[in-house]
């Protein structure tokens, strides 16, 4: 209930705060430029295009890679960066730079086991990793056997397929595996890429889902919307509270509501193995780094202004991509950062707290 | 009337000295591209040693040797990659040699002429086809074609066998380095082929004739007139198919498996340097692992250096021995 209050306010604010915009004047600024992570890209231009229509603002974004988003903004190429894997407080104190978090997705474990269809394979975290690590290798292990009962899976070996390239997904999927499995935390660890102790790599989430596809047998991650859009067969995991979940947006949703945001110092929330009957283990968030300091504050506003746009007009949009919009708490905390802490040169804010808009 | 004279012999000169300015003109821009050429190249492995100094400080000769790829421990090395990059080269030349000589041979002795064009046309569109479309061709069309119907019939028929049964043992994938092979046999195919065609087709008519006129088969007529007379155009072309081959980046990407392991397996997946780089390069963050990356580029670079050094040693000794011989 409160909830859905807070909402209307903030859309009532959307459409009748007409006066104030950011401080720094962000109505000259017509193009905006970013680069980053590929996964939030379709999201990203379909909010740019639909915010063009609108204001006349476009919003150039390069998806080249968290990686290369991080060295983009870090050498000031552009006006933001964008990163699937959140950046250690430390390191954004050092290069003066903040984020917060965008849209959130899930990474979903896909099978290719003819006879096995969407959802009918249980799977725990622990056994994921042992998959994974190369230490399970045929279908009908018993430590498999045992989580499903009823459920009969081929004498046939298993193939692992991961991401070949870098990638957000990659840090998600394999900070969970840290998570519930010591051995994968203690040998292999948490990376945009590590190494792979088992598998073939393909390029890419399509890469990933076409080996699946492709090789029977096989057992691979994707992002969300990889899997529902190439209909593939997924496995539903065992959660922390011990319940079996499907990777869907409301189960998402339930990982980033149980998350406590307020005391993550820089937004740094990993949002995998989270508490919930209902939360879905491998979720994450995809995140934006601006500087704090800004040399260009009439950009800065611009940039905020469309993400603020964004979080209160994009949700429908990002729902449609199979993308899950941030809850509105958190929208409203990452406000009252942005109003803190972004700054000109001479410490003027950029932005001020609820005042965003003017449409 | 009195000055004619001096205009007239004056002319000749004018023009001369003309023809001298635009001469040296035409030399100095001839040499200014060459060394424009040079001069890259040694940019690129200046370019390259300074970004790869830090991999090199940290790992020295080992980097070489050291099979390890840990982004995590940031723990590099080449190893993986450079037999990759060898192996699928390999493999590639295997096949593309024999084929390409068989496609030149039949164009330039056999074929009918009505055939000649048609036939030279395909094989030189083969070359205009970007990587890429052959790694999704590599992907979608052969590997399941491959991994269906018949990886599992040699994997049972010469998997069993002593010694070189470990080259084909493994899951029926259809992706690994013996695809990435092939496919990069079909990319250097067109190249190979249509230099040898050219070098064919130079060989003297009067040598060709003669030879045949003493009677020799056309076999022998090719082995010991059309090759020996070809030699260095052909390894030129079979030099450039492996530089080629080597530096293939997406279509082996496409196909290989992109696993960092060395696998005595043909059907297994594999990595090598471009396809490392083509993968990695975008999401590397910090220092070593950016420079580790550089110094596989930098690796490629001194590969493909010494695979052109030997060719050209290669030829020289050739030279030198029939010089011997005649």
């Amino acid at each position: 209930m409160y909830k859905k209050f807070v909402n209307r306010i903030f859309i009532g604010a959307a459409f009748l705060s007409m006066s104030v915009a950011g401080i720094a004047n962000a109505d000259e600024v017509k193009e905006i430029s970013g680069a980053g992570a590929t996964f939030p890209y379709p999201v990203y231009a379909k909010w740019a295009e639909a915010y063009a229509k609108l204001t006349g603002v476009k919003m150039n974004y390069q998806s080249i890679g968290s990686g290369g988003g991080i060295k983009q903004i870090k050498a000031k190429t552009v006006d933001f960066g964008a990163s699937d894997a959140p950046l250690q407080p430390e390191e954004l104190d050092k290069a003066g730079l903040m984020q917060f978090p965008m849209v959130m997705g899930g990474v979903v474990p896909v099978v290719n086991i003819p006879g096995v269809k969407p959802g009918d394979l249980h799977l725990s975290g622990k056994v994921l990793a042992q998959i994974f690590m190369g230490e399970i290798t045929k279908w009908d292990d018993s430590r498999i056997a045992e989580l499903n009962k009823g459920l009969t899976l081929p004498n046939s070996a298993i193939t692992v397929v991961h991401r070949s390239d870098g990638s957000g997904t990659t840090w998600i999927f394999t900070n969970y595996l840290s998570k519930v499995s010591s051995t994968w935390k203690d040998n292999i660890g948490n990376d945009k890429a590590v190494s792979w102790p088992a598998g073939v790599g393909g390029k890419g989430n399509e890469g990933v889902a076409s080996y699946v596809k492709r090789i029977k047998g096989s057992i691979g991650y994707v992002e969300y919307a990889y899997a529902l859009q190439n209909k593939m067969s997924y496995a539903q995991l065992q959660n922390q509270a011990g319940n079996f979940v499907s990777p869907t947006s409301e189960n998402f949703q339930a990982a980033a509501a149980n998350a406590d945001w307020a005391h993550a110092p820089g937004f740094y929330m990993v949002l995998t193995d989270q508490p919930g009957a209902k939360s879905w283990p491998i979720t994450g968030a995809t995140f934006i780094l601006v500087y704090k300091t800004q040399d260009k504050p009439a950009n800065a506003a611009a940039v905020l202004k469309f993400f603020d746009w964004a979080y209160h007009n994009g949700g429908a949009m990002a729902q449609q991509l199979d993308y899950v919009p941030m809850p509105s708490s958190v929208v409203s905390l990452v406000e009252k950062t942005w109003a803190n802490n972004i700054k000109d040169r001479s410490g003027n804010a950029v932005c001020t707290y609820g005042l965003m808009f003017n449409f | 009337m009195l000055n004619q004279p001096t205009v007239i012999s004056n002319q000749p000169n004018l023009a001369l000295k003309r023809g001298a300015r635009l001469d040296s003109l035409f030399r100095g821009s001839t040499y200014l591209t060459a060394f424009i050429v040079f001069g890259s190249v040694i940019g690129i492995l200046i370019t390259l040693v300074i970004g790869a100094y830090p991999a090199l400080q940290k790992f020295g000769f080992g980097f070489l040797t050291s099979s390890a790829w840990n982004p995590v421990t940031q723990d590099f090395g080449a190893a993986v990659a450079i037999f990759g990059t060898l192996v699928t080269s390999t493999i590639a030349l295997i096949i593309a040699v024999p084929v390409s000589f068989g496609i030149a041979l039949f164009i330039t002795q056999m074929a009918p002429n009505w055939l000649k064009r048609p036939i030279g046309t395909a094989v030189e569109l083969l070359a205009a086809i970007p990587s890429i479309i052959y790694g999704m061709w590599g992907l979608f069309v052969f590997a399941p074609i491959f991994a269906d119907n018949v990886q599992p019939w040699i994997t049972d028929h010469f998997g069993g066998l002593p010694f070189i049964g470990v080259l084909f043992d493994g899951p029926p994938m259809g992706i690994g380095m013996f695809t990435a092979g092939l496919i990069l046999a079909i990319m250097i195919i067109p190249f190979i082929a249509s230099i040898m065609r050219d070098v064919f087709d130079v060989v003297p008519t009067v040598l060709k004739e003669s030879a045949y006129g003493l009677g020799a088969t056309t076999w022998e007529v090719v082995w010991n007139i059309v090759l020996p007379y070809t030699r260095v155009g052909v390894i030129g072309g079979i030099m450039l198919g492996l530089g080629r081959a080597m530096g293939e980046t997406m279509a082996v990407t496409f196909v290989i498996g992109n696993a960092q392991r060395i696998s005595p397996s043909l059907f297994m997946p594999g990595n090598t340097i471009s396809s490392t780089l083509a993968n990695e390069f975008t999401e590397a963050v910090g220092k070593l692992y950016t420079s580790a990356l550089i110094e596989l580029g930098l690796i490629l670079f001194l590969i493909t250096f010494v695979v052109l050094a030997l060719a050209k040693l290669l030829l020289m000794r050739l030279e030198a021995s029939s010089g011997q011989r005649s």
